[in-house]
Formats: structure tokens, C-alpha cells, sequence
């Protein structure tokens, strides 16, 4: 059998992140392809802290930690400072949560996809604020329970679909993953790696934590939320020729996927049905994209 | 070489004869000429040097910033609106000790829109950790950009030019080109001991708890410190090779004056002529223009004021429910050192002129007042 997830490690197991995190996990698996001639750049997020307290680091691989809303920008002001130099072969990675994408963060990841830059971002989608305490944010689904959404109101209202605005600037590669398909996120890693221009990778990256779910389902989770279509495993190329890289025979019923978390336990029948209708008519629409 | 150029583009050429490496900017009048220029220069391929042409001014310091941290010299230029956008990211640039330079054309913040002289965009960044120059001449802008990097790298702090629309910005005047191969003895390339780098991997900016951020403060005070000395040096080697001198002060007939009118910006170059025309009718006044705002240099100026009777400061700034910022300064420097009564003007605001008249009406006021008085509004009309 032909192993498909490199063996080395580069992350340390010293680093901080919670039991069950998926954005840890998410950056071992990025590390493992990217390997050691790769820098990144690290906004306001859970991994701000999981890289360890100054003078420490878990990463191997030169930080440089920045402001919530840089990383995309951050990562090309770092890739520019290297070409200059000749160091063309470094990879650049902005490595940002889903807030500092999703939100705060879009501008400048714009400005960065229109001009082609050639860094890699990557956001571990973990579906709220939850470095600063579990507050919603864009990305947050419709229907969950977040510190700034309580269950007498809880988030209405979709989740905002990235991939898609990304794929709308025509980038030369757009991809989703998930870490309960850790050969299907290498590949595209490894695929990101050997492209030149923008790369937008979206991994989906459960929380224990914010989820309200037990630690030990997260790759459960990160293989449920796949096999509901809920977040479909799919890329892009060149914004326009769109591919399923895991196929889903028979999708299973989004309550499979909601009832390991407390954040969606408050959720009456009519308003899981919402949410199932309107997964979907997203994976409808995403359906008539495929090639 | 001597060439006629504009103040903006002093700003460019002293960019290009520093052979910054990644320029990152965005437009904003009366900016927009000196990024124009570079962009020129580098699709001309007279620079080497990438320019990001970014999306923002928040981004466009954060791309210094990138670019700094990889040991790449890395150059910005704004104005007003800009550099309040910058402000989270100059914080940034300050604390992480990157030595980027920047030009600000000193433009009054909206609302109302104006595009015209005011130096409160500039001065509400004081507190950021970047060394502040403010040029009164198209020479000094070109100058001060050599000089900045020559500083900056030296104590890892960011450098701040400041000139005031239009005035400068927009004016010709005849300006000195250094030959290159002067400057690139003055100015080698930029080798930090520290930067990213796959060889030796380390976390910058990471999570600091209070057992060390406070001495990284305090370090950061030290350099600025050091830079005093630092930019006198820098300003000595300068003139060596083009015969012209920077220091942080400059006084004017300041040596046997019985008043010292404390100014900055263009209004210090008018107010020169002011001066020698007062001193044609027999009154000792001197003008000492503040060039470095930070490092404050307050050794230097109580050496200049120390004898005299009196100070009337010229503010083209307010600190808004207090007075004039270069006014606030000045006073702190003279508390518990000697006691000279001061008074404070407020002139120039949003461009409006501030013509030689004004300048000995503002003196002449001074001469016969002995009271001191904290905030004079000079011409205001209700």
C-alpha cells in the first residue's frame, strides 16, 4: 500500500490546542506536505495561542504572528520580501481561522486573490469566534448556539460560502477539505504546493469546545459533515472547472451530523429541516457546477 | 545632479536612491504622485524592487511589515485618512522593529474633506513607536529618506517623513540628486541579525505575557533613546557627502534672540523670513524649527532656549479640549528645567495660509504680551 500522508512530522506535540482540535490536526497535515522550506503568517486566532507563549513555538517552521485582518496580506508582503532576496521556492501560507477569513480578514484576501499573489491561504473553519470565547461569525450555520447567538436567538441565516466568492475572483486554485479525510486535504495540499498564483484551501476543523461535542468524535464529526453534504469535499481550478474529490453515494440525514453537538441540541424539528433543506439546495447548486 | 521637482517626487527619487526592495501602496491625494513615480521607476526597471499594489493602506503597512521581517528594505508612502487607517499596523511595525520608512503628506482629516496642509494625521500616531521627521524643504524629504533608513536600521525602529500639502507636496523647488555610488556607501544593504527564516525557524509577535512585554518596552524607549545620538551621527555622515547638514533641531538666529519662535514644517521656512525681517526693525527674535518630533530631543532644545525671556510656539495641529501638540511637548520639556514663559499658537489649520504677516503678527502679539497663555487662535474668524 502506497502510504499518502507523509510520515515526518514537523509540528511538536508541545503546542496548546484544546482535546479533539481539528485546527491542530489541520496544521500537522499541512506541515507533513508543506514541509520545512515554508513560512507562515498567523492572524488573531485559536492559533496564535496554539504555537505557544513567547519564547516558544510548536511549528518548526519561521511565524510570524500578525494582525486579526493581514494574513492574506501579510503573506504576500512576506513573499514579496522573498523574491526580492531570490528565495522564489519558500512557500507562503496565511493560516487563519474562519472569523479572520470569513469576516475581519476578506478585504485584504480579496486584494490578494485579484492580484494573484503567490502564497497559499488556508482557513480552519471552525465555525465561530473561538479563541475569544465562542461568538458567532459569517461562517457560524444557521440554526447554532454561539456565547453571542444564545438559544433564545440563535444564529439566523446561512453561512457565507467562501469557496465560492474565491472561485469568483478566478484564482488558479480553490479547494474545500476536511480533516476526517486527511488523504483528500493532503492531496490538495500537495496540489496548492505545485501551484503558482493564489490557492484558497477551506478545512473544516471541528471544536470540541465550541461545538459542545465530545473530543473523541471530531474526526466523526469532520466525516459526517461530508457524508450529509453539508460541506462537501470539492475543488476548483482556475475558478471555473469545479470537481468532487469524495463522492457521496447516499448522503446520510443532516441529524446524524447535529446530534453530537450541544450547539444545535435546542433546534426544533421545523428548523432542522430548514437546515436540511437548504444543505441541500447548496449541494443542488454546487451539483450543476460539477464537471 | 540638480533637477526641479516637487516635493513628491523627492520622496520618490530619495526611495529610489535607497533601493528599497518592496514598495507596498495605496492612492490618496496629495500622496499619489510619489507612488506613481515608483511605479515607474520599477516597471522602467531602474529599481529593483516589487511594488504591491494593495487594497488598502491597512495593507499596504502590513506588507512593509512582511516584507521588513523577511530582511527585504520595504518603503510606504500616505496621507491623512491613510495613515489613520495604518494605525493598528504602525503600532505593529513599532513593537515588531522594523525598520520600514514612510512619507505622509501632512493633509487635514475629514470630515469636512480636505486635502490640504495639517499636521494632526501625523501627530496622532506619536505614541506608535515611529521615529517622526518633519521637512520643510523638498531637499530635506530626499534627504531625510537616506537618512531614515540609515537610522532606522541601525536601531530597528520605523521612520515617519512628514510634508505638508500641497506646500510641499505640490511645489517645485530645485533638489540635489546624491550620486548612487555616494549613497550606496552611505546606505548598505540592510542585514538584520534576525529575520524569517526556513534555516533558523523562529516565532515572531508571538503571545507575550507580562514577563516579558514590559522590558520589550522598555527596550524599544531605549532604542528611541539611542537614536538621538544615532541621527546626529547619521546626520554628520550625511553631510560629508553633500555638503548638507540634519540634526534634530534647527535654530535660526536663535544665539542672541530675546524670543524664540518654536515652529515645524513649511510654516519654519516662512517663518525665517519673518524673522529677518523683524530683526531689520530691531527686534532679537530667532526661529528654532522641531525637524524630529520623536526621538524628542529635549537636551538640544533647552540648550538653545535656556537664556532666552520668552517662547510663542507655532502649532498647525490641535489636540482637541487641550492646545497645539509641539506646544504640549515643548512645555513638558521645560517643566522643572527653566522657566520660560511660553505662549501657544494655533495657526494653518485644514491649509489655510500662513503667510509672513501672520508670522510677525504672531511675534509682534508675543513681544508685547508677557502673559502666558496656553491656546492663541491666530486669524480665526467667529
Amino acid at each position: 500500500m502506497r502510504l499518502t500522508i507523509p510520515e515526518h512530522e514537523i509540528m511538536t506535540p508541545g503546542h496548546l490546542a484544546c482535546q479533539g482540535c481539528g485546527g491542530a490536526l489541520a496544521m500537522r497535515y499541512m506541515l507533513k506536505v508543506f514541509g520545512k522550506d515554508t513560512m507562515l503568517s498567523i492572524p488573531a486566532c485559536c492559533w496564535a495561542v496554539i504555537d505557544g507563549p513567547f519564547p516558544y513555538t510548536s511549528l518548526n517552521v519561521p511565524v510570524f504572528h500578525t494582525a486579526f485582518e493581514t494574513a492574506a496580506i501579510m503573506a504576500s508582503g512576506i513573499k514579496a520580501g522573498l523574491m526580492v532576496q531570490g528565495k522564489d521556492t519558500t512557500n507562503v501560507v496565511a493560516w487563519a481561522g474562519d472569523g479572520g477569513t470569513f469576516d475581519i480578514g476578506i478585504q485584504a484576501i480579496s486584494g490578494a486573490a485579484e492580484r494573484n499573489d503567490d502564497v497559499t491561504y488556508i482557513v480552519y473553519d471552525n465555525e465561530a469566534y473561538m479563541n475569544t470565547g465562542i461568538q458567532r461569525s459569517s461562517a457560524t450555520p444557521h440554526g447554532a448556539w454561539t456565547t453571542t447567538t444564545p438559544v433564545k436567538h440563535y444564529k439566523k441565516g446561512p453561512k457565507k460560502n467562501m469557496a465560492e466568492i474565491m472561485a469568483a475572483h478566478r484564482i488558479p486554485y480553490t479547494a474545500t477539505a476536511s480533516v476526517g479525510y486527511p488523504e483528500d486535504f493532503c492531496k490538495k495540499l500537495e496540489r496548492a504546493k505545485n501551484t503558482k498564483g493564489f490557492k484558497f484551501i477551506h478545512v473544516l476543523a471541528p471544536c470540541p469546545t465550541g461545538w459542545k461535542s465530545d473530543p473523541r468524535f471530531t474526526i466523526k464529526l469532520a466525516k459526517l459533515a461530508v457524508q450529509t453534504n453539508y460541506f462537501p469535499l470539492y475543488e476548483i481550478i482556475d475558478g471555473i472547472h469545479y470537481k468532487q474529490t469524495v463522492k457521496v453515494k447516499e448522503r446520510k440525514p443532516l441529524k446524524e451530523y447535529l446530534k453530537y453537538q450541544g450547539r444545535f441540541k435546542h433546534l426544533p424539528e421545523d428548523q432542522v429541516q430548514f437546515l436540511q433543506d437548504f444543505v441541500d439546495e447548496n449541494y443542488e447548486l454546487l451539483r450543476m457546477k460539477l464537471e | 545632479m540638480k533637477k526641479t521637482m516637487m516635493g513628491n517626487y523627492a520622496a520618490s527619487w530619495g526611495a529610489q536612491l535607497a533601493r528599497v526592495q518592496v514598495i507596498a501602496a495605496y492612492p490618496i491625494t496629495p500622496q499619489t504622485l510619489i507612488v506613481e513615480k515608483l511605479s515607474d521607476i520599477v516597471a522602467d526597471g531602474e529599481l529593483d524592487a516589487k511594488f504591491i499594489k494593495v487594497e488598502s493602506e491597512h495593507s499596504a503597512m502590513a506588507a512593509c511589515i512582511g516584507a521588513s521581517a523577511t530582511g527585504a528594505r520595504a518603503y510606504t508612502a500616505t496621507s491623512a485618512q491613510g495613515l489613520a487607517l495604518m494605525h493598528e499596523m504602525l503600532h505593529w511595525a513599532g513593537l515588531a522593529r522594523l525598520p520600514i520608512v514612510m512619507a505622509n503628506v501632512n493633509r487635514a482629516m475629514a470630515p469636512g474633506w480636505s486635502i490640504w496642509a495639517d499636521q494632526n494625521d501625523s501627530l496622532s500616531q506619536r505614541d506608535t513607536g515611529w521615529m517622526q521627521i518633519y521637512a520643510s524643504s523638498a531637499q530635506e524629504i530626499l534627504d531625510s529618506t537616506l537618512i531614515g533608513y540609515k537610522v532606522s536600521e541601525k536601531v530597528l525602529l520605523p521612520t515617519l517623513i512628514s510634508f505638508d500639502a500641497f506646500f510641499l507636496s505640490h511645489t517645485m523647488e530645485v533638489v540635489d540628486m546624491p550620486d548612487i555610488e555616494l549613497v550606496d556607501k552611505y546606505l548598505p544593504p540592510y542585514k538584520p541579525d534576525y529575520k524569517l527564516d526556513v534555516n533558523d525557524p523562529r516565532s515572531f509577535g508571538a503571545l507575550t505575557d507580562e514577563q516579558y512585554y514590559y522590558e520589550f518596552r522598555y527596550m524599544m524607549q531605549k532604542a528611541m533613546d539611542e537614536a538621538v545620538d544615532i541621527i546626529k551621527e547619521a546626520g554628520k555622515e550625511y553631510e560629508k557627502i553633500t555638503g548638507r547638514l540634519y540634526d534634530l533641531i534647527h535654530p535660526y538666529r536663535c544665539e542672541d534672540a530675546d524670543m524664540i519662535l518654536v515652529t515645524s514644517g513649511t510654516i519654519a521656512d516662512t517663518t525665517n523670513v519673518a524673522v529677518d525681517e523683524l530683526r531689520a526693525e530691531g527686534k532679537k527674535v530667532g526661529n528654532l524649527r522641531i525637524r524630529v518630533i520623536r526621538p524628542y530631543p529635549k537636551k538640544e532644545i533647552l540648550e538653545v532656549v535656556k537664556g532666552v525671556k520668552k517662547l510663542a510656539v507655532i502649532d498647525r495641529n490641535i489636540s482637541p479640549g487641550y492646545s497645539g501638540i509641539f506646544s504640549q511637548e515643548l512645555k513638558s520639556a521645560l517643566y522643572n528645567e527653566v522657566d520660560i514663559p511660553a505662549r501657544s499658537y494655533i495657526a494653518g489649520l485644514g491649509g489655510r495660509d500662513v503667510k509672513i504677516e501672520d508670522i510677525k503678527d504672531i511675534a509682534n502679539d508675543a513681544l508685547k504680551n508677557d502673559a502666558t497663555n496656553d491656546l492663541i487662535w491666530k486669524g480665526v474668524k467667529i
